[in-house]
């Protein structure tokens, strides 16, 4: 398959069951909003040592949150259930509650509950209070902003990580150009995040290495530095591979954004320096979802 | 929506248990069946067609048209459906409610919404003593739902309450959320003396300022931005006016108390 002088390779990207959550942040303006969902989502670009992958889906109007403040919903994912707890409570008391003026709601009703706003509330030391409101508890602790309002609990569904395609260029410059039109279309979607970044990945990985502790290792196949001595993916007049990791809630969402994605940087064109769109895979081994390019893209 | 009608043929002398009149419970009964239902009046008991007009057929739906203020225990434990209630109430409208909607047109008696657990409650008139209150010697009074009172309330009201909402568009008489263990009571008029007496948690909600007992801390004012904007958000669905947007403000005078106990409720008087 071949779209606008890009090659598009027959393979597929393979994905993995996760578990996730939206939360959604708001502030007294946007911008202490995206501060507090900056400071959430930092740290939070693999599961491999962050404990959870995790970024800002989107901002929202004062009409689209809880309290009528602006706002930024957040998507976090993990591996399962027990790691997503976890890091939800971690990373609201340490990154929310202690970000000014902001409180912190869930942005999903029903499915399995996650502690929020549970434990969190000793904080408060006995001064906080806890109010039921269509038929959802919120707890007010006192702090010195003046008062942090978090929900108890946010749901938790079954979710898809790992979805992701690459894209081959001529030089650094082109791939970044086309990996940023990429991702600026996939950020239009919901229900999908690009946790690396600037939505990108500039190192993909493979599993194993030939040191036993590490889990993953570099890419070599796509590592245009290597081309002589590894058995490498790439042709001569690739110098650059960026990667889009893509984790939604469902295939369908992760399918959307593949399309998008792959269509905005085909979009830039052979003339851009765009030679080739392809796909991490395992062979099929890591994950039960299959994302097979020429499929989507037709 | 066509209901199930009662209509008084003429005020009773006696004071009536209403209760078996009830969504939940005359669900599956037949009009002859509900015909021949037995209320307790005084120290008698009187079939229902010998007090009232019965037509109609969804029994989901019940009103009371002529309504008399002797008509006690309207709507008790009531688990869905609805009633209207076209006239006066006696006491004890939706005691121990769990679901549903109850309509009151006119006033209604003394503990009204006692120990309600769910549902809401519109009474468009006055209420007596103790709405959302608790039975005589019982430690809770309403758990949950929702009331909204148009007019003015009695005294005592909210006393033990322990969840739920009660929102009330006219005046409070004296010891307003006295002894509230927690929930949330908004009043746009006036309240009485002694208002959040011996109160443990909870919140007051008040558009006008109280005359407030030493045991009540003045915890200075403050912009609520967040949890005030989001109680009123809950409001909006409601028929009443503390659905509109011109009631909503954010600054708020805090006290706590009451001290001479556990001392965590708080009063929120706007300002």
């Amino acid at each position: 398959m071949n779209i606008n002088g890009v090659d598009i390779q027959d393979t597929f990207a393979e994905a993995f069951p996760m578990k996730a959550t939206r939360v959604i942040i708001t502030a007294d303006s946007p911008r202490w909003a995206k501060l507090a969902a900056s400071t959430m989502t930092g740290f939070a670009t693999s599961v491999i040592a962050c404990g959870c992958e995790a970024s800002i889906e989107k901002t929202l109007p004062p009409e689209d949150t809880p309290d009528g403040r602006h706002g930024v919903s957040i998507l976090l994912f993990a591996m399962g259930r027990k790691g997503l707890a976890k890091q939800v409570e971690t990373r609201a008391g340490q990154c929310v509650l202690t970000s000014s003026t902001s409180s912190l709601f869930s942005g999903i009703d029903g499915g399995e509950r996650l502690a929020m706003g549970k434990n969190l509330r000793f904080f408060g030391d006995g001064n906080q209070i806890s109010k039921l409101i269509d038929g959802k508890r919120y707890w007010r602790i006192p702090v010195m902003h003046g008062e942090f309002i978090v929900e108890e609990s946010t749901g938790m569904v079954n979710a898809v990580g790992g979805g992701n395609f690459m894209i081959l260029a001529k030089t650094q410059l082109q791939a970044i150009a086309a990996a940023d039109a990429a991702v600026t279309s996939i950020k239009r979607l919901p229900n999908v995040i690009m946790p690396f970044p600037g939505g990108v990945v500039g190192s993909g990985s493979k599993v194993g290495s030939k040191y036993p502790s590490l889990p993953v290792s570099v890419n070599d196949a796509f590592c245009p530095t290597l081309k002589g001595v590894t058995k490498s993916e790439l042709s001569d007049d690739i110098e650059c591979v960026l990667e889009i990791v893509i984790n939604g809630f469902t295939e369908d969402d992760i399918c959307a954004a593949m399309k998008v994605g792959i269509g905005a940087t085909c979009a830039l064109g052979q003339e851009n320096g765009i030679r080739r769109v392809s796909a991490g895979n395992y062979g099929g081994k890591l994950g039960p979802y299959h994302f097979h390019l020429q499929e989507i893209m037709v | 929506m066509s209901g199930l009608v009662f209509r008084l043929k003429k005020p009773p002398r006696q004071r009536v248990d209403v209760s078996p009149l009830c969504p939940h419970l005359i669900a599956d009964l037949s009009t002859a069946e509900i015909n021949a239902i037995q209320l307790v009046s005084g120290k008698r008991q009187i079939r229902v067609d010998k007090l009232f007009d019965v037509s109609g057929a969804n029994n989901q739906h019940i009103v009371f048209r002529n309504s008399s203020d002797k008509f006690d225990y309207i709507g008790r434990e009531m688990k869905s459906g609805a009633i209207v209630v076209e006239g006066d109430a006696g006491a004890y409208l939706g005691l121990e409610m769990m679901g549903g909607t109850i309509h009151a047109k006119g006033n209604t008696g003394i503990f009204a919404a006692c120990e309600m657990r769910n549902g809401l409650i519109h009474i468009d008139g006055n209420t007596s003593d103790f709405l959302g209150g608790s039975l005589p010697g019982n430690m809770k009074g309403m758990q949950g739902g929702t009331v909204i009172l148009k007019g003015n309330g009695g005294s005592r009201l909210g006393d033990n309450m322990r969840r739920g909402t009660i929102l009330v568009e006219g005046n409070v008489a004296d010891y307003c959320g006295s002894r509230m263990i927690a929930g949330t009571i908004a009043v746009m008029g006036t309240v009485g003396d002694h208002v959040g007496y011996g109160m443990r948690r909870g919140t007051l909600l008040l558009w006008q300022k109280p005359k407030l007992s030493a045991t009540f801390a003045d915890c200075g004012f403050h912009t609520s931005g967040s949890f005030l904007p989001l109680l009123f958000r809950s409001f909006r669905k409601l028929d009443s006016r503390f659905a509109q947007l011109d009631i909503e403000f954010q600054r708020v005078r805090r006290y706590m108390g009451d001290l001479s106990g556990l001392g965590k409720g708080e009063i929120l008087v706007r300002s």
